[in-house]
């Protein structure tokens, strides 16, 4: 079938370009490849490879493979394709209660656990998940939905930036980095905890590829053909929450990487079946943010660039075609 | 009598504890189809939405052989009963064979991998609709007729017993239309699927039910076969049509008569002034038709649309008593216009109208 080569390739693709990237992004930075290797000390050598550039990469490669399958949940979710965790407010929403909790037990000079972490993203994307859900009770047009999702995420964001004005110097700088979205200064403590936590999750969609293909054509006739319509939406948000969650804990707001990845990873498989989209969401994921992360480490070196407006300059162009392929398609 | 598959007992509808439609009792038989009629917004959909256990009843109970339906596993219902309701799914990235392969998923495994049998069947069932050639093409870039067949294709390969369609065929063409309710006709009388639809045109409702179930002001109005709801001016009444008329014999609804005394007299019959009638009516002149026999094609036409009907005993000759009748009916019109070329027998009375027209020199071309 020419399907299944087509879904083959596509999966080929991903994985050359996944370690590419990987290996890349390894022997680039600041530092360099030849500096690396004419280090006196191959002490600092491995220090930098080891203890700075590998987490750091797993890092990216694990969240940026979680926000686009958080978005390929809320998109079908939603049943629109720019829904996404960043244009829904949901990362800001994590993004406020994470630097709230911050400031009040950094403040007391209390070391939250990157579990503590996730948990208090968890309960902010929960918080905005639940007022976006309201507000698309009430209103039809989901471009209006994604507006109001701005707004809320603007909102939060005010709110962040105002707590983090206000909150003592030491802690201003780490926060300060951290709410611009960054992979820098991962640990391997963090990597152990998503790497716990982001496939458990993604695994779990894959499993619910069944329902959610049944789900695609609408929740009526998900019902007749025996979902239980009630039980998935749930099961649905609460996957979605936790990896966008677990992204915005550890490197804060990410944007457009759940709209784009998704998108990209559909056009190339031509498909939408959660099955064969899942998994490629994330490599997709992965692939994307590793991308990103390599330009943002070293288009301006030493200066680093915010993962955001990386991905923004990548991902925002994607948001607006597909606005307007929508649009097309409604006018037809 | 075979079984009810389905029936529902005292049911009332509605959303929210307010009821739409209260007092509902409809049985569904294997083969049979039952057609829900009634004015908009009389409450079809919502007995449907409820019948197909997506809107909790407001009270009353449905019965899906003989067990509660509301409490039924949800694979068990899947495997019964199949829908096609009037939301379309806007899917992105999906082919017809995806949406269509969709009702194979009560007999998948846990990931909804399709089996060859399940293909095999999804292809039966597109076969069966006439979509196969459409199975690789996009779902949002096919026509709406299409749309509605691999839709019902999907339905079909579910394998249920009962079928329940929202309004299926409307904003579909008559092609469309008639092949789509073919097809299910098809279903019913072969693999005895129990039907339940709401349907807008009457005429086809007539045509295809054995069961016609009226809906009105928030009650069953009425049901029985459509020899019974379709006569005696019922139709009228359930929709309250206070502008024209709808022949239930035929299924046809005709605009209202010109008002006012009939300025033109039509001499005609055999249907041959059926095309004139309209035109006059659309010009809004009134007009009278004589002498029609009581069996003649175009009297419905004519008693819709005329101010006045000049008519026969069928088979019988035209008698002095009538004849008389329509002349002096023909003297008070200014114009007269006679759609026929040549007169039997039965027809002479005609003759002698034509006659005594062309000597008053009344007698107009159309």
């Amino acid at each position: 079938m020419p399907d299944k080569s087509r879904y083959a390739l596509g999966y080929v693709l991903l994985i050359i370009l996944l370690f590419a990237l990987l290996a890349v992004s390894t022997v680039t930075g600041s530092v360099s490849l030849g500096e690396l290797l004419s280090q006196k000390d191959q002490y600092t050598a491995e220090q930098i490879i080891k203890g700075i550039r590998l987490p750091r990469l797993i890092a990216a490669a694990l969240l940026g493979g979680a926000l686009s399958v958080s978005g390929f949940l809320l998109q079908t979710f939603f049943n629109n394709p720019i829904a996404g965790p960043f244009v829904l407010g949901i990362s800001s929403g994590a993004k406020l209660t994470v630097a709230l909790s911050m400031i009040f037990f950094l403040g007391r000079g209390i070391k939250i656990s990157s579990a503590g972490l996730i948990f208090a993203a968890f309960a902010g994307s929960m918080l905005c998940m639940g007022l976006i859900l309201l507000i698309s009770g009430r209103v039809r047009s989901m471009s209006l939905l994604i507006i109001c999702g701005v707004m809320i995420g603007y909102i939060c964001s005010a709110i962040t930036d105002f707590a983090v004005t206000f909150a003592d110097d030491s802690n201003i700088v780490n926060l300060h980095n951290w709410s611009m979205g960054s992979f820098s200064g991962t640990g391997w403590g963090d990597v152990r905890t998503m790497a716990l936590v982001v496939p458990a999750a993604v695994i779990c969609a894959f499993l619910l590829s069944k329902p959610m293909g049944a789900y695609q054509l609408g929740e009526t006739y998900a019902a007749n053909m025996g979902v239980n319509v009630r039980r998935f939406r749930i099961t649905l948000i609460l996957l979605s929450g936790l990896l966008s969650a677990c992204v915005t804990a550890f490197a804060g707001p990410i944007s457009f990487v759940g709209v784009a990845a998704p998108h990209l990873i559909k056009s190339l498989f031509k498909t939408a079946r959660p099955i064969v989209i899942i998994p490629a969401c994330f490599l997709g994921g992965a692939v994307f943010c590793l991308f990103c992360d390599l330009i943002a480490r070293t288009l301006l070196a030493p200066t680093e660039l915010s993962i955001s407006s990386v991905t923004a300059v990548f991902g925002a162009p994607i948001v607006i075609w597909l606005m307007l392929k929508r649009r097309k398609g409604a006018a037809k | 009598m075979t079984e009810k598959l389905l029936y529902t007992d005292n049911l009332s509808v509605g959303y929210s504890g307010r009821v739409v439609v209260g007092n509902v009792n409809i049985g569904l038989l294997p083969g049979r189809i039952v057609a829900l009629i009634g004015p908009n917004g009389a409450g079809k959909s919502t007995i449907l939405k409820t019948i197909a256990r997506q809107l909790p009843p407001v009270s009353g109970r449905i019965f899906l052989e003989e067990k509660n339906l509301f409490s039924l596993p949800e694979v068990k219902l899947a495997k019964t009963m199949s829908i096609l309701m009037t939301e379309r799914p806007r899917p992105e990235m999906m082919t017809c064979f995806d949406i269509a392969s969709a009702g194979r998923y009560p007999y998948t495994g846990w990931l909804g991998v399709l089996s060859e049998q399940d293909k095999a069947q999804v292809w039966r069932a597109m076969e069966l609709t006439g979509v196969s050639d459409l199975a690789g093409r996009d779902f949002n870039l096919i026509s709406d007729g299409q749309r509605q067949l691999v839709m019902l294709a999907r339905a079909i390969c579910q394998q249920p017993r009962i079928l329940v369609l929202d309004e299926p065929t409307s904003f579909l063409d008559i092609r469309h239309k008639l092949s789509l309710l073919s097809i299910i006709k098809k279903l019913v009388n072969e693999q005895k699927i129990a039907v339940i639809m709401s349907l807008h045109e009457l005429d086809l409702a007539q045509r295809i039910a054995d069961t016609v179930v009226c809906v009105r002001n928030g009650a069953i109005d009425r049901s029985g076969t459509p020899g019974e709801i379709f006569s005696g001016g019922y139709i009228g009444r359930l929709f309250g049509v206070e502008q024209g008329s709808y022949n239930e014999l035929f299924g046809v609804p005709e605009l209202q008569p010109p008002a006012g005394e009939p300025g033109v007299f039509v001499i005609s019959g055999g249907g041959r002034g059926i095309e004139l009638f309209r035109r006059l009516q659309k010009q809004g002149l009134p007009f009278a038709v004589g002498i029609l026999h009581e069996n003649d094609v175009e009297l419905p036409a004519a008693h819709a649309l005329a101010a006045d009907v000049i008519t026969e005993t069928a088979f019988e000759p035209i008698k002095k008593s009538t004849l008389e009748r329509a002349m002096s009916v023909m003297e008070k019109c200014p114009k007269v216009i006679c759609c026929l070329q040549s007169f039997g027998t039965l027809n002479d009375g005609n003759r002698l109208l034509f006659e005594m027209a062309k000597n008053q020199g009344k007698l107009t071309e159309d």
